[in-house]
């Protein structure tokens, strides 16, 4: 079944996948998924629990390979390249396609060290006030700078939830990447926190590519440009935001977003 | 023992606000039938009613409105079920307006005086009747989802135009045959066109109920006036 998805056809791609299907074990947690990420703005993927949404998001950068027993088939393709090929390099593939997950995961290291921790494991700068300079620009980014940059050697456990969270998102800004996906970004969050970092990822989104997987439609309505739904492992339908939400062409959408299930 | 269904207070919420309109669509409907009885026997205890009446008709527009904006913050409705509660604003609106047009008419009663009608009143409840059988359409189609009601309804504004045009040129000759009539004559056009703007405004809620079904708002007729 390929989803309604009827705006794609002018639109630029960034991640493709072709029949992707995933098997944890002999359970499939993905079916025949053909899904087309626009090169631009906000992807969200809304879904029940279980449906898979988190499922594929860790398939755009190989996470799932960290997953016992986990078995993708099919392709993904970002610029070109299949990436569930074999010879792949997962670094260089993390290093473009950055996460951030529900619970901010900063390392117990000074905040420097949290940034500076991934320029190091890609070789990416070696001089002191390169590294600065780029630790500065990724704080400011996340507009963390001014209330941080006189305390850069505290441990990153210090600082708030919200802070937290806005760490990893430099963390992974640092790197310079193409994409970042967002799984479930404000969960731990409270909802002024959540607004923020709404209003960050508004800001985002114009240099980057981002793909979002939320279980709150209002936020996925909110902030994407773009809404894929998924039920049971499957790609229902992906279209712009604002027409899944005032008028989605497939009958289960309409059932998911206005509550009537899941 | 069953669950309840998810959000049926919202539904039930909103199957009420149907009701509502109903309501207010008889209102405006009693408005405009009583109104136009009135300026064929030019009766001006039952025009002042109408006028003096008004006041509900745009009380109960005030609080369907306040119902819907309601729902819109506390339910964050989306698809058909946003559809649903703008298409309501949009019709509130519109039943608003035609009660307006039957007060409209009322003061023009009242206005006329003792001295009798120019002519017979014909062209006047021709359109209304044909404007409130429209009416009653629409809020039909609104009720059962009925784009293609709603369609055919929008088609039939032509008839009326065409009824104000012959209004109005009958009403001017009468005025150049003999100008001591053209107050009152001039009464008489404003009455049709308020009965021609209640046909529109039949045809808005129409186009308001294919928005509704289909989800692409726009535009199906185009009035002469």
């Amino acid at each position: 079944m390929s989803p309604a998805d009827s705006d794609n056809m002018e639109r630029e791609i960034k991640i493709e996948t072709d029949t992707l299907n995933l098997y944890y074990g002999s359970f499939r947690a993905l079916t025949d998924v053909n899904i087309k990420i626009p090169a631009r703005n906000v992807t969200a993927i809304i879904g029940p629990s279980g449906c898979g949404k988190s499922t594929l998001l860790r398939c755009f950068n190989r996470m799932n390979d960290l997953v016992e027993n986990a078995r993708a088939e099919g392709r993904i393709v970002i610029d070109a390249e299949n990436i569930l090929a074999p010879e792949t390099d997962l670094i260089a593939l993390r290093r473009k396609v950055g996460m951030v997950f529900q619970r901010p995961n900063v390392f117990s290291l000074s905040i420097y060290n949290n940034l500076k921790f991934g320029l190091r494991i890609h070789d990416m700068l070696s001089r002191k006030d390169e590294i600065m300079q780029a630790i500065r620009e990724g704080l400011e980014r996340v507009g963390l700078w001014d209330d941080l940059k006189d305390k850069l050697k505290k441990n990153a456990h210090s600082l708030t939830l919200e802070q937290q969270q806005r760490l990893c998102i430099a963390r992974v800004l640092i790197l310079r990447p193409d994409i970042i996906l967002l799984d479930e970004p404000c969960s731990a969050l409270d909802p002024i926190s959540t607004l923020r970092i709404e209003e960050l990822l508004r800001v985002l989104r114009r240099d980057y590519i981002l793909v979002i997987v939320t279980h709150n439609m209002q936020q996925a309505a909110r902030v994407s440009d773009f809404t894929g739904f998924m039920y049971l492992g499957r790609l229902i339908e992906f279209a712009d935001t604002d027409k899944i939400f005032t008028n989605p062409a497939e009958q289960l959408t309409e059932d998911y977003i206005k509550g009537s299930f899941g | 023992m069953g669950l309840a269904m998810p959000r049926e207070g919202f539904h039930k919420r909103i199957k009420e606000l149907e009701q509502d309109v109903l309501q207010l669509g008889e209102m405006v409907i009693t408005a405009v039938n009583r109104s136009v009885e009135a300026l064929k026997n030019l009766d001006a205890k039952e025009a002042k009613r109408v006028v003096d009446n008004d006041v509900q008709v745009n009380k109960k527009r005030w609080a369907l409105e306040d119902k819907c904006v309601d729902l819109i913050a506390t339910q964050q409705p989306v698809a058909s079920d946003l559809r649903e509660i703008i298409a309501v604003l949009s019709i509130v609106r519109d039943l608003e307006r035609i009660g307006d047009y039957a007060e409209g008419i009322g003061k023009i009663v009242l206005m006329h005086g003792d001295l009798p009608l120019v002519k017979p009143l014909v062209y006047v409840p021709q359109m209304a009747e044909k404007a409130v059988s429209m009416l009653r359409r629409s809020l039909d189609a609104f009720l059962k989802r009925d784009a293609a009601l709603a369609r055919e309804i929008c088609a039939e504004d032509d008839a009326v135009d065409t009824l104000y045009d012959q209004a109005y040129h009958d009403l001017l000759s009468r005025m150049i045959e003999n100008p001591s009539v053209i107050t009152r004559a001039t009464y008489l056009i404003w009455a049709a066109h308020n009965a021609e703007r209640i046909a529109d405004r039949a045809t808005n809620i129409a186009e308001s109920v294919v928005y509704l079904v289909t989800g692409t708002p726009g535009e199906m007729k185009v009035s002469r006036y």
